[in-house]
């Protein structure tokens, strides 16, 4: 029973990482690359305004931190509750 | 040495290394053939992954179709986050978990975790017409390329790179595929970058595209940032703004929405997470696939802007450090005299570019003849209309190293790039078809008994037979190729990926539920996308005109995929409430594959 107490909380503490994980992807993407574009248009980075700059670059950059975030957070969660490999 | 010569030359010694590493690759058993035995490195496998990923449309028509887009480029920035941003979904919610599962096609988890064999035949269906779709664009790929640069016919093109992907894809299956693909990855990226940089240098003095499009414009001082400046020179012939905002932000929302979960529910990308070593591996190297594959799409985006202002202003010389309309239109006696404007004669002989003098003023006068302000100004100049009549989106990637006048082995280069992105891409796709014959059909339903050796020899037949099939269809595509990759990723995103997501996040949708859900996702959107491009694409039979005043609340058949996921997510759930829950085996599997411990190597059964 402790296990499978232990694995139940493994999982809330997962999905709590891939919820706030998600909540940033559609931010940066369809928040501040669509969405919020026309708001945002008074800032600019470099010759693009933020919008335009999300949407064609930043947007993706943002999504190599999550994906190398979360596999790193994921490792540790893991070990602390001993079902890494 | 001559261009065609040293074409041959480039694309000769990178097809001698693919069909090198397929000698030197080759499986040895069903583990080898369908996931490379699980012992490829993740960051290898990103590579893969990359080439895997990034196919002819890519490679050759991203950047072009950003560019040109009539209602600007930003509008289409949809495929850089729809192409990149899936890659988060598959990392998060399903690589890790597919790879403890630790089997080797994705119709197997749907079959095993929903226990029905009518599942699984449904995961085979959707597999295989979303990879048969996706197949016919590469071949065209492949064909179209050599007939380019190779001087043969479109079909002799086909003919001799099916033969290269059938020597090192039925001998070495996912292990010489894997491979190949590493080398491939490399190919191409070298091809994109070279041009790009030097384009970003000559617009933008700065050494990195990216840094470029955010960079201020060079020729005309440095002082107007290149963006403005493209936008200056697009809307003063009469052009959309090129950064102008979406007219429709609901499409612009669901298209992009559906390229992420489509991306994340193609078969052939799935499965090369299945190739690594451990369940932390799969996390990482979908994170390793992203870093390969922003190098070129943060890429993509600058070629496309930059080649679509070098070609304006070539046309309009002026335009280059003033206004466009200051100065004359570009004369044909340039055209036909100037070495650096050669490449109009040599593209316009392919038929990507066309032009003709309508007013027989000697000039190519390019503005776009829709503009009412323009109109007045055509009438007041005495031109006859635009005298561009046609610029190919492929154009701007194909021909951007003779615009830039870079030398001939830079061009070889692109030649052997677009290749071995449409060839790599092939490969995966033909893998994933492949391994659900043989792997889900014959092996799992039709004869369970048979030996791991007959196995082996069924995958390759299976293989030799869909290369056969996808030539035969390369040759005689059903309608347009760009409308049938439209239904792959429509029908990713509707069928396959609720279906793998429920399957690991919920321990109660059970086998009516997944088969409901798949079927109302296929015929939701496969119904959608022919009512607007006519019935399995045949030309005229679409109920109405594909234009966005007859989609329904403004949403393209290009976006529908998304409303067809939530479609199927949500009567899979009904369904699955008002039928028995699934037995215990099943939550327990449900259970261990959303913990890594025991992930091991891929059972062979």
């Amino acid at each position: 029973m402790t296990e499978r107490s232990s694995s139940n909380e493994y999982w809330r503490a997962n999905i709590r990482i891939i919820l706030i994980s998600l909540a940033v992807w559609f931010f940066c993407s369809f928040g501040m690359g669509i969405i919020l574009r026309p708001a945002l248009m008074g800032i600019s980075v470099g010759g693009a305004d933020l919008g335009f700059w999300m949407a064609q670059n930043g947007s993706i950059y943002v999504f190599l931190v999550l994906i190398f975030a979360y596999a790193w957070r994921m490792n540790k969660l893991d070990q602390e509750h001993g079902v890494d490999e | 040495m001559d261009q065609f010569t040293l074409n041959l030359l480039v694309v000769g010694f990178t097809f001698a290394i693919y069909i090198g590493i397929a000698i030197w690759a080759r499986a040895g058993s069903t583990a080898e053939f369908y996931a490379a035995g699980q012992g490829v490195h993740p960051v290898l496998n990103g590579m893969a992954t990359g080439a895997d990923w990034m196919s002819a449309a890519s490679f050759i028509s991203m950047a072009g179709i950003i560019a040109m887009a009539g209602a600007g480029g930003y509008q289409q920035s949809a495929f850089l986050m729809g192409w990149t941003g899936g890659y988060v979904l598959l990392a998060l919610l399903l690589a890790p978990y597919l790879r403890k599962f630790g089997r080797f096609t994705v119709p197997e988890f749907i079959g095993d975790r929903f226990y029905s064999g009518g599942a699984r035949l449904v995961g085979v269906i959707c597999l295989i017409v979303i990879s048969v779709t996706y197949v016919i664009g590469q071949m065209r790929g492949v064909g179209v390329t050599f007939a380019r640069f190779l001087e043969v016919s479109t079909d002799m093109g086909l003919y001799i790179g099916a033969t290269i992907v059938f020597i090192y894809a039925v001998f070495g299956g996912m292990k010489g595929i894997t491979y190949t693909q590493v080398a491939q990855y490399i190919v191409l990226i070298i091809a994109y970058t070279i041009p790009a940089v030097f384009i970003s240098i000559a617009l933008t003095g700065s050494v990195l595209p990216q840094l470029g499009l955010i960079g201020n414009h060079a020729p005309s001082g440095g002082d107007l940032a290149f963006l403005a400046k493209l936008d200056e020179v697009v809307m003063e012939l009469g052009f959309t703004q090129y950064t102008a905002h979406t007219t429709n932000t609901l499409n612009m929302v669901l298209f992009t929405m559906a390229l992420m979960i489509g991306t994340a529910g193609l078969p052939h990308v799935i499965i090369r997470f299945f190739t690594v070593p451990k369940v932390a591996d799969a996390r990482s190297s979908a994170g390793w696939a992203l870093v390969f594959i922003a190098l070129l799409y943060t890429v993509a985006p600058a070629v496309g802007a930059m080649a679509r202002l070098n070609l304006t202003t070539t046309f309009w010389p002026n335009a280059v450090t003033g206004n466009a309309l200051d100065g004359e239109a570009l004369s044909l006696e340039a055209i036909e005299n100037d070495p650096a404007l050669a490449w109009i004669t040599t593209w316009s002989n392919t038929g990507l570019l066309a032009f003709e003098d309508k007013n027989g003023d000697g000039m190519i006068q390019y503005y776009n003849d829709a503009d009412p302000r323009m109109q007045a100004m055509a009438e007041e100049r005495g031109w006859a209309g635009n005298e561009i009549t046609k610029i190919d989106n492929d154009m701007m990637v194909l021909a951007n190293p003779e615009i830039a006048a870079l030398p001939g082995w830079v061009i070889a280069l692109v030649a052997a790039g677009g290749l071995a992105a449409a060839l790599s891409t092939a490969a995966g796709l033909l893998l994933a078809i492949s391994s659900a014959v043989s792997h889900d059909l014959i092996k799992r339903m039709i004869n369970p008994d048979i030996s791991e050796k007959g196995e082996l020899l069924a995958a390759r037949i299976s293989m030799a037979g869909a290369i056969l099939v996808s030539v035969y269809l390369g040759l005689n595509p059903p309608g347009f190729a760009a409308q049938v990759v439209a239904l792959a990723f429509g029908l990713a995103a509707a069928t396959i990926f609720p279906a793998l997501m429920m399957g690991i996040f919920s321990k109660r949708i059970n086998k009516e539920g997944a088969i409901v859900g798949m079927l109302v996702g296929l015929i939701f959107t496969s119904v959608y996308i022919f009512l607007y491009l006519g019935w399995f694409f045949i030309p005229g039979t679409n109920m109405f005109p594909n234009t966005p005043e007859y989609h329904l609340f403004g949403i393209s058949p290009l976006s529908i995929g998304t409303i067809g996921a939530v479609l199927n997510f949500a009567s899979a759930w009904v369904v699955s409430m008002v039928t028995k829950a699934p037995p215990r085996e099943v939550t327990e599997l449900v259970e261990s594959i959303r913990v890594p411990r025991g992930a091991g190597a891929a059972q062979a059964h």
